[in-house]
């Protein structure tokens, strides 16, 4: 049981990012900090992907003068390179709507600056 | 003509991208150049979507792999799996399609002069074309990564054009709940297309449901894939944004963002039937399926009873609506294993939820421009706060009763043709189901009138005697719903035979789907 756990380290660290950032999602009224919770999430699932990429002993896929041996295949780490573009695409929007929020209600407890219901 | 119809599929997300960025070059020219630019490429796609449907009518599925040698390549010299990003395009995706790309031209006609007194409208036209790109790369790909990449496009031009008129301190607030959600179902979908994505090394749909294993990871990816995908759709316990974002965007946004829900609940019904199809444990995921309908269904029709805001009335209407389509699909899943049961009442369930939402696509976007319409004249959305408007918008006042009736199911409109195909059919699987289903209904009709009385009927008021009728694009926009409506109403036989049937064949039948992709070899 123990040989396995510095093999599946990252996904442990992947696991306690997701599971950190639901409890911020849930639990945190700041918007701000609500946007932290959102960055971490999408971190814990970037470095699941790019850890699921990893190949012990594989070779990076760049043709020149490439050393003997398996190279791996490189579709992780382009998936988790669109992921985090488009992360910071929604990170920034998420942040001026902060900021237009705190202009209107002069709040960024999600409490207070609340005015849809019902 | 035969290269158009070949490069279709790519040419139908490619058109609204330039077209998207290519807006604000012409807009320098000025407002009249932009608008005939908008409204003459969505009016092409249309087209290009026209001819792809007969084509896929005639010759099944259709398949572009992107950089290949020839669109049809999916698997280049007799490769295992196919490594490029393939659209793939059958029945139930251009059934979608047709959808979008109508009420994408309906919408920006309306935009034309519904937004019209807002600032920096050709940033609006950019976000609204990306909006419909993004949506028709959903309901075109065949790549579980690029449906990913496809969804967040949507979402963040969707919560852009929420908050787009950043005056209103409520619409700031929707657009900001939109994009949390929308971000972190985004992130959930991502963490299942990676599980899938560890155990089959592939992401092409078609793929992967030939190897699909339904192991214990498998079970984990299809529940992040229903929890994302749910909330994006709004079902009920997870509906809490859905009133909020939807009610405080400008009406004509509010209409596109209901196919947006729609396109997601396609990708829903896509991992369930096609993905996972051979597979999964069908009668719990459709009795799941089933229980999410019946009570979005319910919880949605109560709460539109007493609000008294137009906007936020249509919205918990459209979530309950929605409830109709998740019960007739979830039915037939639930007796996909069963053919007996499928073919006495699976298949018209789904037929008649499939039917249901292109229904709903045409007569709740024309009920949310209504609201538009009433809110472009009268600056309120509070129905207490109108009164008489009938007596000056004769127009609007005809389309909307037509969306009422429609969405009411009263017997000569087609929403009553879909709603009596569900009825009928989820009988004979659970009575308690079409029971609940007819509740709804009457308590919809019950609400309408409600709606209608207070917002038309009643003498002048003082402050609304100068109304006058909303502008001819508002009234062309929601007239070509209300032209669909109507069309779908006189000739309900023939749109099931040649859009529903071939959609619910193309659920039903997960083999052709994969065959698409992978040749022979089943």
């Amino acid at each position: 049981m123990m040989e396995y756990i510095p093999l599946n380290f990252p996904f442990l660290a992947a696991a306690l990012l997701v599971g950190i950032s639901f409890y911020i999602l849930i639990f945190k009224r700041n918007l701000i900090k609500l946007i932290m919770g959102i960055a971490i999430l999408a971190s814990g699932v970037n470095l699941f992907l790019v850890a699921l990429g990893y190949r012990a002993g594989g070779n990076a896929p760049i043709y020149t003068d490439v050393p003997e041996g398996p190279m791996v295949l490189p579709v992780p780490q382009a998936l988790t390179l669109t992921s985090i573009v488009i992360n910071v695409a929604v990170l920034a929007l998420m942040l001026t709507m902060v900021i237009l929020i705190y202009r209107h209600t002069g709040d960024i407890d999600s409490k207070k600056s609340r005015i849809l219901k019902g | 003509m035969d290269k158009l119809l070949t490069h279709s599929p790519i040419l139908i997300i490619a058109i609204p991208l330039l077209v998207a960025f290519l807006t604000p070059l012409i807009g320098r020219a000025g407002g009249k150049a932009r608008n005939t630019l908008v409204i003459a490429s969505l009016a092409f796609v249309e087209f290009l979507v026209i001819i792809l449907a007969r084509d896929i009518h005639l010759n099944g599925i259709h398949i572009y792999t992107l950089g290949a040698i020839a669109p049809d390549l999916a698997l280049p010299g007799g490769a295992m799996m196919p490594i490029r990003i393939i659209l793939e395009v059958d029945g139930m995706s251009i059934f979608m399609g047709i959808i979008w790309a109508t009420v994408a031209l309906a919408a920006a006609t309306f935009s034309l002069s519904h937004m019209a007194r807002e600032t920096g409208q050709t940033r609006f036209y950019t976000l609204l074309l990306l909006m419909v790109a993004g949506c028709f790369g959903m309901i075109f790909t065949g790549d579980l990564f690029n449906l990913f990449v496809f969804l967040e496009i949507a979402s963040i031009s969707g919560a852009a054009l929420i908050a787009f008129r950043t005056r209103f301190a409520d619409a700031v607030e929707g657009g900001f709940k939109y994009i949390v959600i929308s971000a972190v179902a985004g992130l959930m979908f991502l963490f299942g297309v990676g599980l899938l994505y560890a155990q089959y090394n592939s992401l092409n749909i078609g793929f992967l449901a030939s190897v699909m294993q339904y192991s214990m990871l498998d079970k984990i990816a299809l529940t992040l894939f229903l929890m994302s995908l749910t909330i994006k759709t709004g079902m009920v316990p997870l509906h809490m944004w859905y009133p909020d974002s939807y009610t405080v965007a400008p009406a004509n946004v509010t209409a596109m963002l209901v196919i947006t829900s729609h396109a997601c609940m396609y990708a829903v019904f896509r991992i369930c039937f096609t993905l996972y199809g051979g597979v999964l444990d069908a009668s719990v995921v459709g009795w799941i399926i089933v229980i999410i309908g019946l009570l979005t269904m319910f919880v949605g029709v109560t709460m539109a009873v007493f609000q008294t805001d137009v906007m936020r009335f249509m919205s918990y209407h459209a979530i309950s609506q929605m409830g109709y389509m998740w019960m007739g699909v979830g039915v037939g899943l639930a007796v996909l294993g069963n053919p007996g049961a499928l073919a006495a009442y699976g298949r018209d369930a789904i037929n008649g939820g499939i039917f249901h939402i292109l229904n709903h696509a045409m007569y709740k976007p024309l009920l949310f421009m209504t609201a538009g319409a009433l809110f472009h004249r009268t600056a309120t959305r509070d129905l207490n706060k109108m009164g008489g408007l009938g007596h000056n918008m004769k127009f609007t006042l005809i389309l909307y009763i037509i969306g009422a009736l429609s969405i009411a199911g009263i017997p000569p409109l087609n929403g009553f043709a879909s709603k009596f195909l569900i009825y009928e059919s989820v009988y004979q699987f659970n009575p308690v189901l079409a029971v609940v289903a007819m509740l709804v209904s009457i308590i919809t009709l019950a609400s309408f009138t409600k709606a209608f009385q207070s917002a038309f009927t009643g003498p002048q008021l003082p402050e609304y005697k100068n109304v006058k009728e909303v502008p001819k694009p508002m009234l062309i926009g929601m007239g070509i719903l209300a032209a669909a409506i109507i069309f779908t109403s006189i000739f309900p036989g023939l749109v099931v035979e040649h859009i529903v049937n071939p959609a619910t064949d193309a659920l039903i039948n997960q083999s052709a789907y994969v065959n698409g992709i992978m040749g022979g070899t089943p």
